[in-house]
């Protein structure tokens, strides 16, 4: 094993493969695991997120919600520091994980992705076998042996409920597979790295309501072990899957409550105005 | 006055003009369909004659001397002189395209590279792009030209190294031309996922881009080297030609193109029957390699 992942194993003790379940029994607690404080963001001149402030719960779900446009997904960007792929986007504020802003320069980009996994919202198979998939991630964190990596694999597509149908063809190619299986395939190749933190971006938006209800249950299960933010146009999905729900409006963080509250005793009209449908 | 009611819309349709507009959309539909292929029948004719002439011309004159002997002057009709063949031409060609492949292929998928990854809507990007785009449209004797005056003259002499060269020069920017293309058709979504996993941006490029873009990279070498094969004005300056086989890369070496303007201008039958054999080898040659690879590429797709 390689320094990285003793590091990464010692500063989560938990987190590994085989103490996975033995954790969950330490789920909803209400340890911050990702501290947003004071976060602008710019594309270019135009201001996206004004001062937002708030917290994802360890291993629990978050969901996102807001109108097109209000800086949801422009969040879940900053949280891995996608945006920093596109010259012009800055973000200034503190993202905080385990004592340390992300944000900072000296952060080494590539493993903070490894800790924070994102889920898109197409599926975006690698024109590769379907083992390749998976195992593309792990081996840029981790030597493993040959028997190591067929169990991660099988262990990754067995938590994204996929193992069943595709253990008979590994090595084919991941194209061939249904857009709602490119989906958990896409799930499990982010779980395969053993993040800390995974972040979906309308996960379901381009996939058929038998396999959204897969993917809803999916995550549903792996907040055992996993803190997750969900962003979702679909207010039903938010309610169905989200301890907490953030409700964002033209770049602010207008409420943030758990799931019952907000949607039944929102204490902000335009929360009121939105989860009832009036504008969107 | 407030509210205006509209007439009711009569749920009996005017039958005769729907019925003409119908007539109208058929007429102009037939004229169209007639236009496109009347246009690609005329493609084909030429396209189909040039062939059937290689083939009636090229085959009447292909035997196994083409392949294994060199050049020979005109035998007069004299049944008992040695015949040539082109040999040497073949030999020379392989190797300067060979070369030319080698030489231009990595330079322009770099290139190509660049421009789709790392120089997107930069000044330089952008300019580089437009030189690359210059040079692909640029005649091939100038190309020859530049090599005749940097290399040829440099080293005192015609050299199927200079020939390489100046094919390799032919070759970059149509690998760059179609491997940035084909980067740039790889969506975002597929490379944020690949680092979002944590990858550098290197090995997003070559482990994923690369695979995802890989049959249209190969078809854009395979254009370039159809192009090169076929080139005569680039190597009358620099490899020149030769009429025996050789393999040294430092003297003027032989090519199908040269042999076969030289032969066909000779104005002996027998050696114009041999640049026919030629043409048809040329042309047969480059058709092969697009087969072959493309045979290739979908089995391990």
């Amino acid at each position: 094993m390689s320094s990285t992942t003793e590091s990464r194993a010692a500063a989560q003790p938990a987190a590994s493969f085989g103490g996975m379940q033995a954790r969950s029994s330490a789920a909803l607690n209400d340890t911050v695991r990702v501290a947003v404080r004071n976060l602008d963001f710019f594309y270019g001149s135009n201001k996206a997120l004004k001062g937002i402030n708030f917290d994802l719960p360890d291993k629990q779900v978050t969901g996102m919600i807001g109108p097109s446009g209000c800086g949801k997904s422009t969040l879940l960007r900053v949280l891995n520091r996608m945006y920093s792929l596109y010259p012009g986007q800055k973000a200034v504020g503190e993202v905080v994980m385990d004592g340390k802003n992300i944000l900072d320069p000296d952060v080494d980009i590539n493993e903070l992705r490894a800790r924070v996994g994102m889920v898109f919202q197409k599926p975006t198979p690698f024109p590769m076998t379907i083992y390749e998939n998976i195992s593309f991630g792990v081996k840029l964190h981790e030597r493993l042996s040959k028997p190591q990596m067929d169990e991660r694999v099988e262990w990754a597509l067995s938590r994204a409920a996929l193992w069943g149908e595709v253990k008979d063809r590994l090595n084919t190619s991941a194209m061939g597979l249904s857009g709602g299986q490119q989906q958990r395939l896409c799930i499990a190749r982010t779980i395969a790295v053993r993040p800390e933190v995974i972040l979906f971006d309308e996960p379901t938006s381009a996939l058929d309501p038998i396999s959204t209800l897969k993917i809803e249950e999916l995550i549903d299960e792996l907040k055992r072990d996993f803190t997750i933010a969900i962003v979702t146009h679909n207010m039903q999905q938010a309610a169905r899957c989200a301890d907490q729900v953030a409700f964002f409006y033209l770049g602010e963080l207008i409420e943030v409550a758990p799931a019952a509250q907000l949607f039944t005793a929102p204490k902000h009209q335009r929360t009121q105005e939105y989860i009832t449908g009036r504008f969107g | 006055m407030s509210t205006t009611t509209l007439p009711a819309l009569s749920p009996v349709k005017d039958m005769a003009t729907a019925r003409a507009l119908g007539r109208r959309r058929k007429r102009a539909d037939a004229l169209l369909r007639w236009f496109c292929l009347a246009a690609t029948a005329l493609g084909l004719i030429f396209l189909a004659s040039i062939l059937a002439t290689l083939l009636w011309r090229g085959l009447g004159a292909l035997d196994w001397a083409v392949f294994t002997r060199e050049f020979e002057p005109t035998t007069y009709g004299d049944p008992d002189a040695p015949r040539g063949g082109l040999a040497h031409a073949i030999v020379g060609s392989l190797i300067q395209t060979a070369l030319g492949t080698l030489i231009g292929t990595p330079i322009g998928l770099l290139v190509g590279t660049y421009l789709a990854e790392y120089a997107r809507g930069t000044a330089l990007g952008n300019a580089v792009r437009f030189v690359s785009d210059v040079l692909l449209s640029a005649p091939s004797i100038l190309i020859g030209l530049f090599v005749y005056q940097s290399v040829v003259l440099p080293m005192g002499g015609f050299s199927g190294w200079a020939g390489a060269l100046a094919l390799a020069i032919i070759v970059i920017p149509v690998v760059v031309r179609t491997t940035e293309d084909m980067l740039t058709l790889i969506p975002n979504t597929l490379r944020e996922a690949v680092v979002g996993l944590g990858a550098p941006r290197w090995k997003m490029i070559t482990l994923v881009a690369y695979r995802a873009a890989l049959p249209g990279i190969v078809t854009g070498v395979l254009l370039a080297i159809a192009r090169i094969t076929g080139e005569t004005a680039p190597l009358l300056l620099t490899s020149f030609g030769n009429s025996v086989l050789s393999t040294d890369l430092g003297r003027s070496m032989a090519s199908l193109p040269i042999a076969i303007y030289q032969q066909a201008n000779s104005g002996f039958p027998d050696l114009i029957a041999i640049a026919w054999a030629g043409a048809l080898i040329i042309t047969f040659g480059v058709l092969a390699i697009n087969v072959v690879a493309r045979l290739v590429l979908r089995a391990r797709l």
